[in-house]
């Protein structure tokens, strides 16, 4: 918990009840979708490209089921190109 | 509860969705300068556009009691055109003193090049000189986490840009805390499928406390949902939050940083 965090008092289960039915339908979008790819040829019929992008996919999952916080967080960081902090002199952009 | 929506392109929406915002409680937008969908090819096609922003989408808007307010640039697409992005910025200041300009804006990256990062600077350094507030893009998806850290580099390496006249918007999970952390406004866009949800917005207010932190529709001409931001107003209802912090977020903080702009005569509903 951070030191700005602010939310009204709801318990744990009462997040649980409320989320459950959408979190069950996403989840099984997933299932559905990865069970597709499968009956088209699975990971191994996909490009270069497309391969990275299952692999992608499979470290999100990994990520869905940890134990540790921030996963959404986590999930962004996956999903994003890597910060290039050299950035200024590959751009000939110095700073002031 | 009245609200503000301070990013959505009405030049892309229907007068149809004017009367379902304003029936909503939107009582004011602003309205960042944007692509078309294609590249314009002259700079009087960017004059024309910017007639449409300050002149003819404030008196749609005003049919239906809001207040319409609005920010010019090149937008970062369009900025592989160095030379007319030059002779946009040069245009620019013939529009700084219509009455429903608040700054520079939006400006920002798309794919975090070298022409887009000059053009950027060159924005900001007209902002600076008319003392302008700056309305910040960030890139899209994998791009976003590069690119707002490279504006954050070259804002905070600028002396003279007071970060509490920045707003740095389309932040998500991985890009909110360095924003805030740095000093500057924070803006979250709720889009269906690219940016953030309405739920995923609650979160992040929950967990910074909405402090300098908007919400916005950025409704323009692809998919996107120019009520969205009620959906969020509900959704932060939904899970008990005070109708103080809702209002907050919605309605003062657009206030707040909207005021450090001079042609922001805002009239509250009475």
């Amino acid at each position: 918990m951070t030191a700005g965090e602010s939310h009204p008092q709801r318990t744990a289960d009462a997040v649980l009840e409320e989320s459950f039915l959408q979190l069950r339908a996403k989840l099984l979008e997933i299932g559905a979708t990865l069970d597709r790819l499968d009956r088209c040829g699975g990971a191994g019929e996909l490009s270069g490209a497309n391969s990275q992008k299952r692999a992608l996919l499979d470290q999100a999952l990994e990520i869905v089921g940890s134990e540790q916080p921030d996963r959404a967080e986590r999930l962004q960081q996956l999903f994003s190109r890597e910060y290039q902090q050299d950035w200024r002199q590959k751009f000939g952009i110095g700073s002031d | 509860m009245d609200y503000i929506d301070p990013h959505i392109h009405m030049v892309s929406r229907t007068t149809d969705d004017y009367a379902t915002l304003s029936r909503m409680g939107c009582v004011a937008m602003s309205e960042p300068a944007f692509w078309a969908g294609y590249d314009r090819g002259s700079v009087d096609g960017f004059r024309d556009y910017f007639r449409q922003l300050t002149e003819t989408e404030p008196a749609r808007a005003a049919q239906f009691g809001i207040q319409h307010f609005t920010w010019l640039c090149i937008n970062a697409k369009e900025a592989e055109n160095v030379s007319l992005s030059r002779e946009v910025i040069a245009m620019i200041p013939e529009f700084l003193d219509r009455p429903n300009v608040l700054g520079i804006g939006e400006i920002g990256l798309n794919k975090n090049t070298k022409n887009e990062a000059t053009v950027f600077l060159e924005h900001v350094d007209l902002a600076v000189q008319h003392d302008q507030s700056i309305l910040i893009h960030t890139p899209h998806l994998e791009d976003k986490f590069q690119g707002t850290k490279m504006i954050l580099d070259m804002l905070c390496d600028d002396q003279r840009i007071d970060r509490g006249r920045v707003l740095v918007d389309h932040v998500e999970e991985h890009t909110i805390s360095e924003v805030l952390d740095r000093g500057f406004w924070a803006g979250m866009t709720l889009y269906p499928v690219t940016k953030c949800t309405p739920e995923r917005a609650a979160d992040m207010v929950e967990r910074t406390g909405g402090e300098r932190l908007l919400v916005n529709s950025a409704g323009d001409w692809g998919p996107s949902k120019p009520t969205a931001v009620p959906d969020f107003i509900f959704e932060m209802r939904r899970r008990g939050h005070s109708e103080a912090l809702i209002r907050k977020v919605v309605y003062e903080n657009p206030v707040a940083f909207f005021s450090q702009s001079k042609h922001f005569q805002f009239a509250p509903r009475s």
